[in-house]
């Protein structure tokens, strides 16, 4: 028995073209772990955040996304998209976790482990 | 003994290292170079100049023949080489040339990219690549009512749309991005540029994609989308990429990944052979622009004479658009990273905007339009990462004033103003006329100083300069204070102003708005973006696109969000009334998708609580089956018309109260008003319908009907104050239109009724809808008008098939853990 756990090797799936998301808004993917939401900004950016505020669990998703952060839909905490921290007065107050996702050549993939 | 050196491409980078090794050390080599293209060495990024007739074939040659000989550079012009011998040392060219080689240069390029669609073989498509390539774009746009497609709204797409537009043709670019330039512009520029571009000629169609060319006799003759739209051309230009050549050395079993791979030596994987330029991958990038080119000679001239050791770093870009009188440009990373900072400026009045993007201290990145002349000097911050710290209020004005005030305190600069110095460009109010105002007439604030003098009352963007005049002027006496609230963080103009201007200057999109007004965010916040897309509708009715990502999620999916993300469902039931077989459908739905809790709301109607998003558009369409509609439970909109029995069923009603609700309602429903709007019509005095709460309240008595506004009952408890009394039931109806329709005109987005009535006061509300038949009139027409495109149900256009996204996944179900 090898006593170092394996690195888990990431899969980067497919999920879509950057177009399948509206700019300034998200889409969203199930897993079994839970909601994915993927954000597009206006400067066509792509990131990836469990679908749930660290407040009351809101879905990210359908929040107003504006510059690199989302508003939540529930409470209007401003979360960075690219950290999931949220901002301004509510900064430090836990954090929605970030999910890998690149774009190439259009598409966006998630980091995924075989689970 | 000389050595041998190569260079296959007589481009930009063949000859560019030439010149950058003669430089160094002439004698060393004995040069041969290769080009394909049967002609001396040209900018080929002057190309774009030469389309729209600004320069000629002979402005952009860079090194004439005599250059060649005078070097002492053999030069096998139109003869490409087919093959290298890496064992052997040799290159083999067509007609049976052999030349052998110390050290090998590759300078290929790269070539355009030929989307494979079919009908590309077409007479009249072609790329923008060479001078071969321009000759049969000039042919084309000679002929009678030349049309071109450009495919691609990138910098090459654009300069050859714009050339093509310069030489008569009707040219359209078609991207396939929502955003022209999206690698290198913003939203904001990016509007601005599909404007300047159209004043220009160039239509563009974005967020399209292509499916088809067509083409008649061998000939093209038009282009499909996939939406099905066909955009009729006789001249079809590919404008999407390049891709680097590297076949030759594919074929000599060099490295090759999406181009010939280098080290920091620009060293391939044989220590004898050398990549350049485009046709060249290095650290896994494959550039397409000519900054990095320089950058790469620099390097290799270096390696190959006194500096072996030289290292190329890879090279931060820059673009610059080259479309006459449209100033565009771009560098660093304008979309940022972690704990970024946008620094905006916009000048409506130019047509200038310009965004800095600040991290840890350094600009990481620029985007401007309409005033590039910074450009350059931005781009020396990037590339040198000096800190900007110090210099941050001022490095959005550019270098001239940056360096004028370095160190200089701001109130002490307007201090030293003239007072014959211009303060409000506006109003040409220059300095010593605010000054006098605020020592003869004694004004304490901006308000009153804007008042006498109309300084800062325009545009508002000398606003600080004029307190800091008011702060020299009065001393200690001064203090700060503005006129309305801003809508938000992202602009200094109140509500009003902003709902006037989208009037007055006849501004017709949320990015338009910002521009005009100067926001100082690049796409406004959750604050702003909602108002302004409510502004606009009502401005511009059935014109407006509404904008749903500026809409909160309430509105965008037209369903209550519940605090587990489910929403709520409640359909319209016209002034309270409803039906068994409603009732009955309402119950079957219920049933159907295991909706928790049905509820009655304190408006007269049923609520279906805790529906899954993704149900939602098949729960609408088993209500929109028995009849029923949207009831906008969740909107900035009508909500109910909360009704009492009236005279079919009261013995105290004094009018049909039950009935003037329903017609109410069928009239105004689908309107979105600047907040919610709740109305209630009571049969008698004894108010069942609790009407003296509502933000319209109708009171039937036995003469008529008293129309009474300002009601709340949530945050606030306030009863209503009477507008009117009518005597009709249509005047009671042209009434309440009329209020309601100014009250979307002039209130602020958020402001209920009452605080709209507290705002303006209600004599002046009086004095246009009750006491102006005219006015009121007028009113009521414009609310009519705007109702036919507003009194559709989203239910229904839904269950047809409209924003279908929304409630569907991007993807199946994941079957991973995310990592």
């Amino acid at each position: 028995m090898n006593a170092l756990a394996p690195v888990p090797e990431i899969l980067w799936t497919d999920v879509g073209a950057v177009t399948d998301i509206p700019r300034q808004g998200a889409r969203r993917a199930p897993t079994p772990q839970g909601v994915i939401a993927i954000f597009r900004t206006g400067d066509n950016e792509v990131f990836a955040l469990y679908d749930r505020c660290p407040h009351k669990q809101g879905p990210l998703s359908q929040g107003i996304v504006h510059g690199r952060t989302v508003a939540c839909p529930l409470h209007n905490w401003i979360i960075d998209l690219a950290t999931g921290e949220p901002t301004g007065a509510d900064a430090g107050k836990g954090c929605a976790h970030t999910v890998p996702v690149e774009v190439r050549d259009g598409r966006i993939r998630l980091g995924l482990v075989a689970g | 003994m000389t050595e041998k050196l190569v260079i296959i491409g007589n481009g930009m980078a063949g000859c560019r290292l030439i010149e950058e090794i003669l430089k160094r050390d002439p004698a060393r080599y004995a040069i041969t170079v290769f080009g394909a293209e049967p002609r001396v060495n040209y900018n080929r990024i002057m190309l774009s100049p030469v389309l729209a007739g600004e320069k000629t074939f002979a402005d952009i040659v860079i090194n004439d023949e005599a250059w060649y000989r005078d070097n002492g550079i053999t030069l096998h012009a139109g003869r490409p080489v087919i093959a290298i011998d890496t064992a052997a040392r040799t290159v083999s060219a067509e007609g049976g040339l052999e030349v052998a080689y110390d050290r090998l240069i590759l300078a290929t390029g790269s070539d355009p990219v030929r989307l494979p669609l079919p009908g590309a073989d077409l007479k009249g498509v072609v790329t923008f690549r060479d001078i071969d390539d321009v000759d049969a774009m000039l042919a084309a746009a000679r002929e009678p009512d030349a049309q071109a497609v450009v495919i691609g709204g990138g910098l090459l797409g654009l300069e050859a749309a714009y050339g093509l537009a310069r030489r008569g043709m009707k040219a359209t670019v078609v991207h396939l991005m929502d955003v022209l330039m999206e690698r290198q512009l913003d939203e904001a520029a990016g509007y601005l540029l599909t404007e300047a571009l159209k004043a220009r000629g160039v239509e563009t169609v974005l967020g399209a994609q292509s499916e088809a060319i067509l083409g008649t006799d061998g000939e093209v003759s038009g282009l499909q989308l996939k939406d099905g739209r066909v955009l009729p051309c006789n001249l079809l230009v590919m404008a999407v990429g390049i891709r680097p050549n590297a076949a030759l050395a594919r074929a000599a079993e060099l490295a090759v990944g999406r181009g010939v791979v280098v080290d920091d030596q620009m060293r391939t994987c044989d220590p004898a052979v050398f990549a350049i330029g485009e046709c060249a991958e290095h650290r896994g990038i494959a550039y397409g622009l000519v900054a990095p080119i320089w950058d790469m000679c620099r390097t290799l001239a270096d390696v190959l004479s006194a500096g072996p050791d030289a290292a190329y770093q890879g090279s931060m870009l820059s673009t610059r658009l080259k479309v006459s009188g449209v100033d565009v440009f771009s560098a660093g990373q304008f979309s940022g990273g972690d704990g970024c900072e946008d620094l905006v400026f916009r000048d409506a009045g130019r047509g200038v905007y310009k965004r800095l993007v600040l991290k840890d201290g350094r600009l990481a990145g620029a985007v401007m339009f309409g005033d590039a002349a910074d450009g350059n000097w931005y781009f020396d911050l990037m590339r040198t990462g000096a800190p900007v710290d110090e210099i941050r209020e001022t490095l959005i004005f550019g270098q001239a004033i940056t360096e004028g005030l370095r160190g200089v305190d701001p109130n002490a600069a307007v201090a030293a103003m003239a007072d014959s110095a211009e303060i409000c460009g506006c109003n040409g109010v220059c300095k010593g006329q605010i000054t006098a105002a605020i020592v003869d007439l004694h004004l304490t604030n901006l308000d009153s100083v804007r008042a006498v003098t109309k300084a800062s009352a325009s545009c508002g963007s000398c606003t600080p300069l004029v307190e800091q005049v008011l702060a020299l002027t009065l001393g200690d006496a001064f203090k700060a204070e503005t006129g309305p609230r801003s809508v938000c963080k992202c602009t200094a103009h109140g509500h009003g102003l902003v709902r006037r201007r989208i009037v007055e200057d006849e501004l017709k999109s949320i990015p338009q708005v910002m521009q005009a007004l100067e926001w100082k965010t690049p796409d406004g916040c959750p604050s702003c973006r909602p108002a302004l897309n409510y502004y606009l509708l009502c401005a511009w009715p059935g014109e407006y696109r509404d904008d749903k990502q500026s809409r909160f999620v309430n509105e965008r999916v037209h369903a209550n969000i519940q605090k587990n993300g489910t929403y709520s469902v409640v359909p319209r039931m016209w002034g309270g009334l409803t039906t068994p077989n409603e009732l009955r459908a309402i119950a079957d739905v219920a049933d159907e998708f295991a909706i928790p809790t049905v509820k009655v709301t304190g408006g007269q109607r049923i609520d279906l609580l805790g529906v899954k998003k993704d149900d939602l558009p098949a729960v609408w369409s088993r209500l929109n089956a028995a009849g029923m509609v949207s009831g906008h439970a969740y909107g900035k909109a009508l909500r109910t018309v909360k009704t009492c029995v009236g005279t079919d069923w009261c013995r105290f009603g004094t009018q049909d109260s039950t009935g003037l609700g329903v017609r109410i309602e069928k009239f105004m429903w689908g309107a979105w008003t600047p907040a919610k709007v709740k109305m209630g019509v009571s049969g008698c005095p004894r108010n069942c319908a609790e009407a003296t709460c509502k933000d319209v309240g109708v009171i039937c008595v036995d003469s008529g009907y008293e129309i009474q506004i300002g009601g709340a009952a949530g945050l606030e408890i306030r009863g209503t104050e009477a507008l009117t009394k009518v005597a009709t039931e249509a005047q009671a109806i042209e009434t309440i239109v009329a209020v309601v329709q100014l009250y979307r005109e002039e209130g602020f987005y958020l402001e209920r009724i009452y605080k709209w009535m507290a705002r303006v006061g209600l004599e002046t509300i009086k004095a246009r809808v009750a006491d102006d038949p005219a006015e009121r009139r007028a009113l009521y027409d414009r609310f009519a008008l705007a109702q036919r495109s507003a009194r559709i149900d989203p239910w229904a256009q839904r269950v047809a098939g409209r924003d279908q996204d929304e409630f569907n996944p991007i993807s199946r179900r994941l079957e991973f853990a995310p990592a």
